[in-house]
């Protein structure tokens, strides 16, 4: 056939509604009797099958043409990607799909005609749609039609006999589905956990529903390519025919960003072969550096910089989305770090800082030893084990004086290391935080020793007491007799406060690090790219059309953004959530503030 | 078509369901729980106020008033927002799917869609609640591994807890069209 004038479509179609008519037993053999359901004629051999026709919001108002997309066979649903329009030449409109078909593995084809018309339909389109069915034969063959500036859609969908015998086609009944397709197209579908065989990125486009619609339409983007100022042979309707959308910041970021990723790459590469050096693996220094938590942030920060800035392009949408939320995390950080740094700077507290430091560490060193004092003597009238006492309490004022010492031999250069510290904090708040926590370590190690031995011999009694109670409810055990009795020594508020707020610190920083701020930004600002799953809505309906959803995008809620899209932080403190660091404090288990090595599982 | 029915709901509270047929094969059912009552909301104000106007006679700090009020206007607010469902909405279409809407009374909505083909029956369950034993409508889900087991069991109209009676409506149309897609599917 040759070309297909547009004149003749302009004149209308039939707008016959859709309606089942009584068929022949057709190539779908049914051996098993099935009782008629509604609607359908009590003589007919085939209860009416409802074919549902996915519809892109934006080819609403194209004009008459051809429709192009595919057809799912396993769900009776024809998804429709695109629309053609008068003239074009059948040649030519093959060729692009084959070319479509190859390019995305998707099997394009022409579903049917659609027909936008002015006023009331001739007879002469009918044939001549008919004979457009009859060159690209599809099995069903969809009609759809709508009145312009009306909301009254129809549409059939025909089994296409042959020539012979063009009023024995069956018809079955169409249900629309609209569907926006640029949110569609960057959509991505996160099925519900409990399906754990679902991948994102299967191969085959054979997954269930909604899924099969989804990756649809994100895979055909080849046919999204030429818009209407092309000059091509065949002209098409999808979401670009406008003109195709871009960014001028986003092309050159592109551009920028190979050399720009090579060269920090290289730098990062020379940074971590530095720090792996034979130097730092002799067992002092290598005891040192996995204790401070300042180190374990730098290396794990190093990591993600190596990932971030890696040359190789991330492979799936999951890897994608890890890699910009790191990216995200990291920015954020520094801009943080730098503006606690221009504060620090500005109010001159690292010299206030460095001042204050002494006179309150004497001071308390001044209270621990009235409160050794007190212990030792008969706090609050007890009567407690004076031998036990007079060791403990020794012991511990003989601590306090040799930190003092250490204190007060550090005084001068204090100033000068805390201003150096400030400036880490241009890598980052973390590493601030990690900083500061790593020094209220270091200077309150006795305050440490003084909880680890308190702890312990707290935990003692704890586990005496807890074997006199079995004794007590009538379980035979061996008692353990109590000698520590003036281990009434309670945890002090100092070192209850100190070792919390060395908890809290790192909980923190894991928060900050392990949070994806980039999938959290996506879902406050895009929220059509994170999808759960879809919503329908019904959209007006008159009695004798065919029934019209709107099929629109549900988005993941936040705590399921979060947990999805985590990043792993570096494994440590497995053991600590907020719940069970108030435990340990209870019970008198002993918190490490620093990283363990060895309790790596998360 | 539209028709409204009134029923009630475990407790004695009025229910309106409203049934919408779109189609022989759409079909949708609102079920609106009772409003909140302006007795309600003057008792719980009144409460709080004068617990507050108790602390304020011990501590005589006039923070407490203020953060009565906030406190008040906060929680009203969460609770019409996250707590307060006014209606909700079970909307089947044939062959697509089953999709269940609750309207809080902010307006807020929250959606969930199940695709027809994971849906295996729509039954009626009895549970123990509370003091009661109540029947509930809920979805069977298909399980992916084995083709008659279940996997899992969606529970509707949790808020609204509507009687037998009202059930027994809903589950009918259900039915109807479950049988309807059923047989189409094995036809295929």
């Amino acid at each position: 056939m040759g070309l297909v004038s547009r004149g003749a479509a302009e004149a209308g179609l039939g707008a016959a509604s859709a309606v089942d008519r009584p068929g022949p037993p057709d190539a779908v053999p049914n051996p098993t009797p099935t009782p008629p359901a509604e609607g359908a004629d009590p003589g007919s051999s085939r209860p009416s099958m409802v074919l549902k026709a996915f519809f892109p919001t934006c080819c609403a108002s194209a004009d008459s043409g051809l429709l192009v997309g595919r057809w799912v066979p396993e769900q009776s649903s024809a998804v429709v990607l695109a629309v053609v329009h008068f003239p074009f030449i059948p040649i030519q409109v093959k060729e692009l799909l084959a070319q479509v078909q190859q390019a995305s593995q998707v099997g394009v084809t022409v579903l049917g005609t659609w027909c936008h018309r002015r006023q009331e339909p001739e007879e002469s389109l009918g044939h001549f749609l008919e004979g457009l069915g009859a060159i690209f034969s599809h099995k069903p063959w969809f009609q759809l039609c709508r009145e312009r500036g009306s909301k009254s859609w129809s549409c059939k969908a025909t089994h296409w006999q042959g020539p012979a015998s063009p009023a024995a086609s069956g018809e079955d009944q169409v249900m629309l589905i609209f569907y926006d397709q640029r949110k569609v197209l960057l959509s991505q579908l996160h099925p519900p956990t409990a399906l754990p065989n679902r991948q994102a990125g299967d191969t085959t486009a054979s997954a269930g529903g909604l899924a099969a619609v989804f990756d649809t339409v994100a895979r055909s983007e080849a046919l999204f390519q030429s818009d209407r100022f092309d000059e091509g042979p065949v002209r098409l309707s999808h979401w670009q025919s406008e003109g195709m959308e871009a960014s001028i910041l986003v092309e050159l970021a592109k551009w920028a960003a190979g050399p720009v990723c090579l060269f920090l790459a290289c730098l990062l590469s020379l940074i971590s072969a530095a720090s792996a050096c034979r130097v730092f693996k002799l067992w002092p220094l290598s005891f040192i550096w996995s204790k401070l938590s300042t180190c374990e942030q730098l290396r794990h920060r190093l990591e993600q910089l190596t990932l971030i800035f890696s040359t190789q392009k991330a492979e799936s949408p999951a890897q994608l989305m890890r890699k910009a939320n790191m990216l995200v995390s990291v920015l954020l950080d520094v801009a943080l770090g730098l503006m606690l740094l221009s504060w620090l700077h500005r109010k001159d507290l690292i010299g206030q800082l460095a001042d204050a430091l002494i006179p309150v560490a004497d001071h308390v060193a001044e209270e621990l030893q009235h409160l050794l004092q007190w212990l030792m003597g008969a706090p609050a009238g007890l009567k407690m084990n004076r031998a036990l006492d007079q060791v403990l309490g020794r012991f511990f004022l003989y601590h306090i004086h040799l930190w003092i010492s250490y204190i007060h031999l550090m005084s001068p250069f204090i100033e000068r290391i805390l201003w150096h510290v400030g400036l880490s904090a241009c890598l980052g708040l973390t590493v601030a935080l990690s900083i500061l926590s790593d020094i209220i370590a270091l200077l309150t190690f006795h305050i440490y020793c003084f909880y680890v031995y308190g702890a312990r011999l707290y935990c003692l009694k704890i586990h005496g007491l807890s074997s006199l109670w079995r004794l007590f409810r009538g379980k035979k055990w061996n008692v353990l007799r109590q000698r520590v009795d003036s281990c009434s020594y309670d945890l002090d508020q100092l070192r209850l406060l100190v070792v919390a707020v060395q908890g809290l610190i790192h909980l923190l920083v894991d928060l900050i690090n392990s949070l994806p701020l980039y999938s959290l930004g996506l879902r406050l600002c895009r929220p059509y790219r994170l999808a759960a799953g879809v919503k329908f809505r019904v959209l007006e309906h008159e009695t004798g059309r065919p029934l019209r959803l709107l099929m629109q995008i549900n988005p993941l809620p936040y705590s399921r953004v979060v947990h999805t899209y985590r990043l792993p932080t570096c494994g440590c403190h497995p053991k600590h959530s907020w719940g069970s660091l108030c435990r340990k404090l209870f019970f008198g288990e002993l918190i490490y503030p620093w990283r363990q090595r060895g309790n790596k599982q998360d | 078509m539209e028709d409204e029915q009134s029923f009630s709901d475990i407790c004695g509270g009025r229910l309106a369901l409203q049934r919408r047929f779109y189609s022989p094969s759409c079909l949708e059912f609102s079920l609106s729980c009772p409003r909140i009552t302006l007795r309600s909301l003057t008792a719980v104000t009144c409460t709080v106020w004068l617990a507050a106007y108790g602390l304020f006679t011990l501590c005589e700090n006039s923070m407490i008033l203020s953060a009565a009020i906030f406190i008040t206007l906060l929680g009203l607010l969460g609770y019409l927002h996250f707590v307060k469902i006014d209606h909700e909405t079970l909307l089947i279409i044939d062959s697509l799917g089953i999709q269940m809407t609750s309207s809080y009374a902010s307006g807020k909505e929250s959606t969930t869609f199940i695709e027809m083909g994971q849906v295996n029956d729509v039954v009626i369950n009895e549970a123990i609640y509370m003091q009661k034993v109540i029947y509930y409508l809920c979805i069977l889900l298909k399980d992916p591994v084995e083709p008659h087991g279940i996997s899992q069991v969606v529970p509707l109209f949790q808020s609204a807890k509507p009687r037998l009676d009202c059930l027994i409506e809903v589950y009918r149309s259900c039915q109807d069209i479950l049988a309807h897609q059923k047989a189409t599917s094995t036809s295929l």
